[in-house]
Parts: C-alpha cells; structure tokens; sequence
C-alpha cells in the first residue's frame, strides 16, 4: 500500500498490543490453584467481567503471584496483564501499596490508553483489592 | 498475506469503472454547472444526465432527485426538513428503534423542538411490528420513516405493506409521508419508489461501490422540505452549494453498474453468506445469528459469540488480516453496546460479543474458507482468556 501514513499504528500502543496478544500470567485453569485470595468484579450481563487470584508471602505482607482472567476487550486485557506484572515484579509488591494501586499508574506504564478506554482499566485494580481483602479476611479468621 | 475485508457494510472501495467515469471532471470539466459559459454547461449537462438517470433507475421524475454530501444528509433533510417545513399538519414523527443515527440524531433534534417521536419496537428478527405501527399513526403525523435494510443485522423491512397501511390511513390527505433510508439497501434491493410506495427514499454512493461524500434523495413531486444548506438555489433551493459533479457523476455510474449485476450477485452472495453461517454455527459451540434468517441483505453475516467480547475478537481477527466490525460498547465511542442489538431483545453479554462481517463484490470462497479455519482458533483463544464459561 502507498500513502498509508502510518495506517499500521495501531489504535493502541505497542505495549498494549504486545500484552493483548500475549497476555502475561493467565490463569486458563483455576481447579489446581490454591490462591491465597480470590476477587471478581463485574458481570457478562455488564459487559465486562474479571476474576482474579493471588498468592502471597505471608512472611513479609508481599505478593508472589497475581494470575487472572477477563471477559474484555483488548484494553481490559492488556491493562490486567500489566497490572498483574505491577504486583509481582521486583520479588512482590507490599499488600498496603498494591491495595493503592490506580488506574492512572497502570495506564502510564501501557504507554496510554485512548481516554474513553478508562473504564476498561478499571476492573483489573478493583478485582486486585478484592482479592488482597479476601487473604487479609482469611487471615483474620485464622488469627482469631 | 493478503487482506480480507468483510466490512462492506461500512463502506465499499470504488469500482475502477466508475472511478474512469470521474477522473475527467476532477480538472478537464471543471466549470460551475451554474454558470452559462460552455465550461459550466458541460458540467451542467453531466448533472443532468446523471439525475435522469437515476430517476430512470429509481421509477422517479428528474425533478424528484436532488443531490447531497452523504447518506445522512440525505437523512437529515428528509427528517427534519420535511417535519419543519409542515409542522402546520402535526407535530408527531415516527421512527423505529433500529434506524441509522442519521435518523435518531435527526429525531432527537426535533424531539428537542417540541415534536413528539414515537419509536416503533422491531421484533427479535429485527422486523418492525406493522400492528404496531398502525396503532401510532395519528391525525397528526406528518412523517414515518422506516429503513429498508439495517446496517447491522441485515433486517430487510416490508417497506411495501408499511407504505400500504400508511395510505391507508392517510386516505386523500398527504401525510403522513413515508420515508425510507436505503442506503444498505441500494445496489440489492429495488429502489423503485412506485413498487415501494415511498414519498422520501435516501440512499449514497459509499455503499455501491461509488464515491463517499455524495448522497441522494428522492423527494416525490408536491412534497415541501425546508432546506438545511442555506445559500445558492442549487438543487431546486433544497441544497444550496455548488455541485460536486465528479462525486455525481460517479454516483450515477456506480448505481448504474450495481443495477446491472445484482440479479448475479445477490445470487452469488446469498450463497456464500448461507454457507458461511451454516459452517459456522455448526463448527463453533455458542454462535448465534442475529437478525432474520430469510429477509436480511445479501452480504450481512451478524453473529454472537458466548463468552467473548467483540473487540478483542475483531482486533484479533485484523491481526490475521480480516477486516469485520463489531457491536461491542468498547469499539463505540459512547460505550454503550450496539442499540440495534438491544432493540432486538438481545444480553448485553451477546451484544458486546457480536461481530458483523459483510461480503462484498471480491468476496470468495476461498477468502471465507480462510476465515472460517482462523475464527474458532481465535474464538478459543479467546474464551481461554475470558472468565465467563
């Protein structure tokens, strides 16, 4: 094609299109996972649904592994895939700071996300603090 | 490897035929059709054939067609130019719930003038209930319009027995008017005003393998619309501006060309469009078609797919080269899945898992073979990602 002016820019960014297309810590099967904390948020009857689970190092408060699966679009997927790499990076991120998590800080490491694609980053965080709530209860009831 | 792009509903490329006929009124003929000198008698002239050809086409008197800048155009004036301009007869306007935004937008303006709109339900096929009409006609409706095929799902309206319960209804008196917006439906289906019984048909070249940017409206003798372009008396004062007569001039060739092959090529896309649906409804578990089975266009392939969301479906897809589009919130701008999904009684989860892939005049087998091996893939992929089983 001639004259195209960059028509292969994609809506998204790079980073958005290489974690859509290759989404980083799925969880296809949940059956053998024995997570720590379990979050889910949004409905199909919504339009947009995640669920989310997470293990954590119960010595020092900090995330091991946050795997996940949604029913979204491509900005949903990126944006939990980068979320989930957020939490764990750098041996884990602390329950009290992944519980601050917003959705601008995700956004800003996908290198942007076309403003009416806000929401889409939403539900990932939202599920995250469902989850980390899930462990903190567990925790309590086991405590006490 | 190649494109395949299955989104002739969006728009069509232009047939080179038709370019051919163009080219020369870009530079060689360029004079204002307005203007008495030869230059702009030659233009004059081809705007002429052009409008006589097209009422030719559509059963219509050249005094009947006048030119516009698009499809919605078109729609625009039909609506709120003749709902202005004979508000001395009603103020009440039907529509159904499935028409283009050119129309609802339209709808909404004059809802905002003081008129009252009456928005007629469509059945889960996507067909506008007739009891239901003739219960809304009222002393004071001025206007229905109705489309004679959605550009979602397909649905071809029975414009013919909606014109029948209108006249009806109206008996000696002229309103309400019926219009129709054809512009999915022109190139398929007939377009003669007198078999359809219309006093308003709109229809544009961006879907017949014509140029975008030129629409047309018939606008059947006796009836009086306020002009929505103020300024020169081009177009029998209904569209003021000069005329855009290579985007005219191709509008007529493309229509000209479609009338020609379209006994064929419905045949043809029928055909590959019912082997399409049926491949794949039976090779991927919960797909479903939307729209109606038997009275939807020729090249409209309308599916849902349980589980996934149409976006990431239709980026996918493009990754592959296959070019579809979708009724999901989150490829709209307002974020709000597909109205005509809804108006149809389906879930928000199978509106936002809709896809739409239209055929069109290089449309092969061979290409919706391809398709057909790379969808489930895709489909899989998906609902492997997807928390909803």
């Amino acid at each position: 094609m001639e004259n195209t002016c960059g028509a292969d820019a994609w809506v998204y960014s790079e980073i958005v299109r290489d974690h859509f297309f290759n989404p980083r810590n799925l969880l296809l099967d949940e059956s053998k996972y024995e997570a720590d904390g379990y979050g889910a948020v949004g409905s199909p009857a919504c339009g947009d649904m995640m669920c989310m689970w997470i293990k954590v190092d119960k010595k020092i408060n900090k995330i091991k592994e946050c795997k996940w699966r949604t029913f979204g679009c491509a900005s949903a997927i990126a944006s939990t895939s980068m979320l989930s790499i957020m939490v764990t990076e750098n041996d884990g991120m602390d329950l009290e700071k992944a519980l601050k998590i917003n959705p601008e800080q995700i956004i800003d490491r996908l290198g942007g996300l076309p403003d009416r694609k806000f929401h889409c980053s939403v539900l990932g965080h939202l599920a995250l603090s469902e989850a980390i709530n899930d462990y903190l209860n567990k925790q309590k009831n086991v405590a006490e | 490897m190649k494109n395949i792009y299955l989104d002739y509903a969006s728009t069509t490329y232009v047939d080179g035929r038709v370019l051919r006929k163009m080219i020369p009124f870009f530079s060689r003929f360029f004079g204002n059709p307005s203007s008495l000198h030869r230059a702009g008698r030659i233009t004059k002239q081809a705007i002429d054939m052009a409008r006589a050809g097209i009422a030719d086409v559509i059963g219509a008197k050249k005094e009947e067609i006048i030119f516009t800048g698009s499809g919605t155009e078109s729609d625009n004036l039909a609506i709120i130019g003749a709902a202005r301009a004979n508000v001395k007869f009603g103020k009440h306007i039907i529509v159904s719930k499935i028409e283009h935004k050119a129309v609802l937008e339209a709808a909404k303006k004059l809802k905002r003038e003081g008129f009252e709109i009456t928005y007629l339900d469509v059945d889960d096929s996507g067909l506008v209930k007739l009891a239901e009409l003739k219960k809304c006609l009222k002393k004071d409706t001025t206007l229905v319009s109705i489309q004679y095929a959605n550009n979602e799902i397909g649905t071809i309206q029975q414009i013919a027995e909606i014109s029948k319960i209108i006249k009806q209804f109206r008996k000696e008196k002229q309103f309400p008017l019926l219009h129709t917006d054809a512009c999915q439906a022109a190139g398929t289906l007939t377009l003669d005003v007198n078999k359809l019984g219309v006093d308003l048909l709109t229809f544009n070249g961006s879907k017949i393998y014509g140029p975008k940017g030129v629409g047309c409206l018939f606008i059947k003798r006796g009836i009086n619309l306020e002009a929505q372009i103020l300024g020169g008396s081009q177009e029998m004062g209904l569209r003021a501006g000069t005329e855009n007569v290579p985007l005219i001039v191709g509008l007529f060739e493309a229509l000209k060309l479609a009338e020609k092959i379209k006994d064929e090529e419905n045949k043809r896309q029928i055909k590959l469009r019912d082997y399409f649906i049926k491949k794949v409804l039976g090779s991927i578990e919960g797909v479903n078609l939307n729209g109606h089975p038997q009275r939807r266009l020729p090249n409209n392939i309308n599916i849902s797919v349980r589980g996934v969301e149409g976006e990431s479906l239709l980026l996918m897809l493009d990754k592959y080269g296959i070019f579809c589009s979708t009724g999901s919130a989150c490829s709209s701008t307002d974020l709000t899945p597909s109205y005509v999904l809804f108006a149809i009684g389906l879930p928000t989860e199978l509106a936002q898992g809709s896809i739409r892939l239209t055929l069109g005049r290089d449309t092969k087998k061979e290409k919706l073979d391809y398709v057909l091996k790379v969808l489930p893939r895709v489909v899989e992929r998906l609902r492997s990602i997807s928390s909803v089983k």
